[in-house]
């Protein structure tokens, strides 16, 4: 029963989650909003972790898995994408690199000066 | 044959999962960067589906089902988040900040490099929400007015690259911190990402799932702005 109550809590906020699509005028899909409930289900203490835990792994471990059709779905889209495929690429490179490159590095920097300033305060006491 | 596996619910799903696991093996063996068993296993499958002739639709008949465990995969991802909810709330600048920069350089990038191109505003807003999750992503692109199918096809590419060099990305520009490693790797390659950062570690993974949702929330308002600036 363990297997089967978890993956329907999950699917059961899954289905609230295209609810609340199909209900709000929002650009956001179902699996955001679901990630939504879950989280303040367990931060509330509603929903147990132990309710969802194995069978919550077990999807997120073969969650890469899951992109395989998309990815190959590339091969409907080639025709379109074909006349625009050096800017395009050029920009997905860029972008992504920069992109990584900015989030990864200022966050690091926040996360470097708070502790220096942690430490540094536990030096003046 | 093609009529055989335009009937068969499992085709689709088994060649998927056996070049992803043959794709998990030769990365194993060889240690190379590029052998990325997400790349592996979609180019493995394109080449069956190109040499045998079956098609996407007949393929997909039998992998939608894999598309559709996406949802719940997703919702999942709250529990990463409940877990490391502590390290989250001490570091609540750092993440916010990582995210915030990440969102506006994408947008910045973007509009930059299309003007680079002189792309018209159609091609402009189809790229602006390549680095959110496709859900996210196809919604924007519609109401902006974009190609839907190539920013999907963008988003897919971005998502797959970043998980394929998200190592490399995080030794060439020093993202030593647990926490930046997996902002970088959610801001920048949403989802497929993510899948890159739960392999690295726990707190990775929590953070590249938080800055899928709220990346793509932020880009939802940053893009209907910038979608004016072209």
């Amino acid at each position: 029963m363990k297997y089967l109550n978890q993956f329907l809590i999950i699917l059961g906020i899954s289905f609230v989650g295209e609810g609340l699509k199909y209900l709000l005028p929002l650009p956001v899909p179902a699996s955001i909003y679901g990630m939504g409930i879950l989280f303040a289900g367990l931060m509330t203490g509603i929903i147990k972790l132990s309710a969802i835990k194995e069978t919550g792994k077990f999807l997120i471990e073969i969650m890469p898995v899951m992109f395989v059709p998309a990815g190959v779905g590339l091969l409907t889209s080639w025709g379109l994408l074909k006349p625009l495929l050096f800017p395009v690429s050029v920009i997905t490179v860029v972008s992504l690199v920069t992109v990584f490159a900015v989030s990864g590095r200022t966050s690091q920097f926040v996360i470097r000066r708070e502790k220096k300033s942690g430490k540094e305060d536990l030096g003046n006491e | 044959m093609n009529d055989f596996i335009v009937n068969s619910a499992y085709a689709g799903v088994t060649i998927s999962l056996i070049s992803y696991a043959l794709g998990v093996y030769l990365k194993k063996k060889f240690k190379y960067g590029f052998l990325n068993p997400l790349l592996l296993s979609i180019v493995i499958t394109m080449v069956v589906l190109l040499g045998s002739g079956v098609d996407y639709e007949a393929y997909n008949q039998g992998a939608k089902y894999l598309s559709w465990l996406l949802t719940p995969a997703t919702v999942c991802l709250a529990i990463p988040l409940y877990e490391q909810f502590e390290l989250l709330k001490a570091n609540f600048r750092a993440v916010a900040a990582g995210i915030v920069s990440g969102v506006l350089t994408s947008l910045v990038t973007v509009l930059v490099l299309s003007m680079l191109f002189g792309f018209h505003h159609q091609e402009y807003v189809t790229l602006l929400p390549k680095s959110i999750t496709t859900a996210i992503g196809m919604g924007v692109s519609e109401e902006l007015g974009g190609y839907v199918t190539i920013t999907v096809a963008v988003i897919v590419i971005t998502g797959v690259l970043g998980n394929i060099f998200g190592e490399m990305l995080c030794k060439i520009f020093r993202i030593q911190e647990p926490i930046s490693r997996g902002i970088a790797l959610g801001s920048s390659a949403h989802a497929i990402g993510t899948a890159k950062a739960m392999e690295l570690g726990e707190i990775e993974g929590a953070m590249s799932s938080l800055s899928i949702a709220v990346a793509g929330i932020l880009t939802v308002a940053g893009a209907s702005i910038f979608a004016s600036f072209i």
